[in-house]
């Protein structure tokens, strides 16, 4: 009843320019739309980071504390560099919105479990100076930072990064140091029947955050319950590596190993959910993406076949990044109501 | 969910159950009404009454020998004051008809069950639409006379009445379906008649159901008459969105609908065709809801047109005090954000909306991190990140190279964007740019 009154009384005062209700109010103008969604980079690069955790915990299950050091180390090292470069070039601090973190997870999660602390620093510096801040930070940046960080690793400690030890829940070896990892029993060994339960735990020697590929899966399907990844990327991937090493173990499954042990071994799994999916490295729009998978992925399994080194997930997906803006140049999607082969 | 839609889109929150339950009122006599001589698409309105002079409710008082225009009417009865320039909710200064009231207001009628359409002619529906100064309600403002003068060749096929209201807030749509479905499907029959279509359909999104069941009723019996649930998705509602949602065809760039042999009309303007031939009425009020966390009381009003958006708000309780507010001529998808209260509703106000500061953005905006979200939820299938950059850098023959003309101003890019990047108003720039040289290009040295 009260308020009935209220509104007869504003209905009489309406007419008059200067109702009380109004002239209280500031008035804001902006373009439209008015209303935006409340996803933000932060909220997105948390989640990834969220979802590196199960491949970070079994990292440390697997491989002791050590894993955890190294971890620790990368994406302390990743922010350390971000935080210089952004001071340096007096652009607004945004050492907290996660991607940092992010890429020091990934290169952490990517190297072998003795690694030594200085080189993990070493690539972290390169990682993020030189494959991020120096193309002008976050969204500018051509190449996956934690892969070029990998990959300058790669370069610059051949031997460290490629000693493996077997993760302690494996019964060691009299006095054995290192082991050799799936992919390289596979690639020289020749070796082709492998327990498959053991790749898709992560029980194998490997670098620390690859091997348990359950981890990695729980973690990349979190993301797409977020809706943070596109499914064609990690699918599309996968899929690929799947049906092309298909095709040579179908010929010669004596010589060549299965297509789940492509799946499972080394970094195919965490290189599909965390680096495939990267957004500012993948294509924009979706024949782009198909491109880019199915040519990584073809490439990756080439690269493992009949490339000098055991593992190619990782150059696949890099040699692929540096297409990118060309595939998103020449795949534009096709114009509401325009016609097939028709500009 | 399974309900017809097209590619793409977003989902907003939106807040319509604010009014959705609540019935149209009828708004309060306004003592003065501010009447711009533009309210639709196209060529401006004359003045055909002079200052001091007295004016009836409905009389004529603005109109141009231009195709693409349409009268405007007085809304109240009483004296000219004055004509002179005012600031248009569309964002933009016209001239305008002031009438100051005497305080009656005429009865139109209250009949709903329509007349004999077989008495009139096609001709005859086209002159009154015109004549009332009917355009297109649901925002456009689009003279609907014109729609219903298709080209020479062009057949139309059928009416898709548009009921979709996909707006977060706005339930006038709603309402008038739900409480007027009588002259809803009059005012469609009327256009299917006027324009020779066989068929008429009624797109309307899954969140009304009393509005779908409403209207069920009332075809119940007219087979030609197809209702069309839609998913409730933005932008559902914009017209090509509409016509391949609904009937599976896609009108093809630079194309019109009538070009895929149909037209679209908002349910709002069907009702108004059918006052306008039953009872003699020009378009001279609407129903508007005023909504939004800004506003005290959400309500459904039918305004006179010309009264101002202060006097409206004012009787929606205000606006909550002490906060910074957007108010909007529309929705808040697509609205006008405007820089005063003392701004008239026109033929196109579909809604008011307040959205109080902390729905608001800020301005900041960060890298684009090429997420993809615009071009995955782009419902005319372009590149929104790429067409902001290249239209905030003035680089206009890349912006139309990449089809920014096409782009309908839907502004799901922005709402999904989560860099916060401001890409409609970039691409805006764009094509504003391309028009200036296009213009810049025409004049004589």
């Amino acid at each position: 009843m009260d308020q009935k009154t209220m509104e007869n009384k504003e209905l009489k005062e309406a007419p008059s320019s200067e109702a009380p209700a109004l002239a209280a109010a500031r008035l804001v103008v902006s373009s439209s739309p008015h209303f935006l969604n409340t996803e933000s980079i932060p909220k997105i690069m948390h989640s990834v980071v969220t979802a590196l955790l199960p491949a970070a915990a079994a990292s440390v299950y697997f491989f002791g504390w050590r894993a955890l050091l190294l971890i620790i180390v990368c994406v302390a090292a990743c922010m350390g560099t971000e935080y210089a470069f952004q001071r340096i070039r007096n652009k607004p601090i945004k050492v907290y919105d996660g991607s940092a973190i992010i890429t020091g997870m990934l290169l952490a999660l990517t190297l072998p479990p003795g690694f030594p602390v200085y080189a993990a620093i070493l690539g972290s510096i390169f990682a993020i100076g030189v494959g991020k801040q120096l193309f002008g930070g976050l969204g500018y940046n051509i190449f996956n930072p934690a892969l070029l960080g990998r990959a300058f690793l790669m370069a610059t400690y051949p031997v460290l990064t490629t000693t493996w030890a077997e993760p302690r829940t494996v019964e060691k070896a009299v006095d054995a140091v290192t082991a050799a990892t799936p992919l390289a029993l596979a690639k020289f060994e020749g070796k082709v029947d492998f327990n498959l339960l053991d790749l898709f735990i992560g029980n194998t020697a490997g670098s620390l955050g690859e091997t348990s590929a359950i981890a990695i899966i729980l973690g990349g399907l979190y993301l797409r319950y977020k809706g943070y990844i596109n499914w064609k990327l990690p699918l599309g991937y996968l899929g690929t590596i799947a049906a092309f090493s298909a095709i040579f173990w179908l010929a010669n499954p004596a010589k060549y190993p299965s297509p789940l042990f492509h799946l499972l071994a080394g970094g195919a799994m965490l290189g599909a959910w965390f680096m495939v999916t990267d957004m500012v490295t993948s294509p924009t729009t979706s024949l782009g993406q198909w491109i880019f998978v199915v040519c990584a992925g073809i490439m990756a399994v080439v690269i493992r076949l009949f490339g000098g080194l055991p593992e190619g997930v990782m150059y696949s997906i890099l040699f692929m990044n540096a297409f990118v803006p060309l595939l998103n140049k020449h795949t534009r999607p096709r114009i509401f109501g325009a016609r097939r082969g028709k500009e | 969910m399974g309900n017809k839609t097209f590619d793409r889109g977003v989902h907003p929150s939106y807040y319509k159950e604010l009014t959705s339950g609540k019935g149209i009122q009828r708004a309060a006599l306004p003592k003065t009404v501010v009447i711009p001589l533009v309210q639709h698409a196209g060529t401006p309105c004359e003045p055909l009454v002079k200052k001091g002079e007295a004016v009836v409710e409905g009389q004529k008082i603005g109109e141009v020998k231009a195709f693409v225009s349409a009268p405007v009417h007085a809304s109240i009865s009483g004296k000219i004051k004055d004509i002179e320039l005012t600031q248009h909710p569309g964002g933009y200064r016209c001239a305008a008809i002031v009438i100051e009231g005497d305080g009656s207001a005429k009865e139109w009628g209250r009949a709903c069950n329509g007349a004999d359409l077989n008495a009139l002619t096609p001709e005859a529906i086209r002159e009154a639409v015109r004549e009332a100064g009917i355009v297109g309600m649901g925002g456009a403002a689009f003279p609907t006379s014109i729609k219903l003068s298709p080209p020479k060749g062009k057949a139309i096929e059928a009416v898709i009445l548009n009921g979709c209201e996909c707006e977060p807030y706005l339930t006038a749509d709603h309402r008038m379906m739900a409480e007027e479905p009588e002259k809803v499907v009059w005012g469609l029959r009327a256009l299917m008649k006027a324009t020779g279509a066989a068929k008429g359909f009624i797109g309307i999104e899954e969140n009304k159901p009393d509005a779908i069941e409403a209207l069920k009723k009332q075809i119940a019996s007219s087979p030609e008459i197809q209702i069309i649930v839609l998913e409730a998705k933005y932008p559902q509602g914009a017209e090509k969105m509409l016509i391949q949602a609904s009937i599976g065809r896609k009108v093809p760039p630079g194309k019109l609908p009538f070009d895929v042999g149909v037209i679209v009309n908002n349910v709002g303007t069907a009702i108004a065709v059918y006052e306008a031939l039953n009872w003699g009425k020009p378009l001279i009020e609407r129903v508007v809801t005023i909504s939004g966390n800004g506003v005290k009381e959400p309500r459904n009003l039918l305004v006179r047109i010309g009264t101002s958006f202060e006097e409206v708000v004012a009787q929606c309780g205000g606006l909550v005090d002490g906060k910074e507010i957007e108010v909007l001529n529309g929705g808040p998808m697509m609205g006008v954000a405007q820089p005063t209260l003392a701004v008239p509703v026109v033929k196109g106000t579909s809604g008011i909306t307040a959205i109080a500061a902390d729905v608001i953005k800020s301005s900041d905006y960060e890298p684009c991190i090429r997420c993809a979200s615009c071009v995955e939820v782009c419902p005319m299938g372009l590149m929104p990140y790429r067409l902001g950059d290249y239209g905030k850098a003035y680089r206009t023959a890349d912006f139309k190279a990449w089809d920014g003309l096409t782009c309908i101003e839907c502004g799901c890019c922005s709402y999904v964007c989560p860099a916060k990047r401001p890409l409609l108003q970039w691409i805006r720039i764009g094509k504003l740019k391309l028009r200036h040289e296009a213009q810049k290009a025409q004049a004589p040295k």
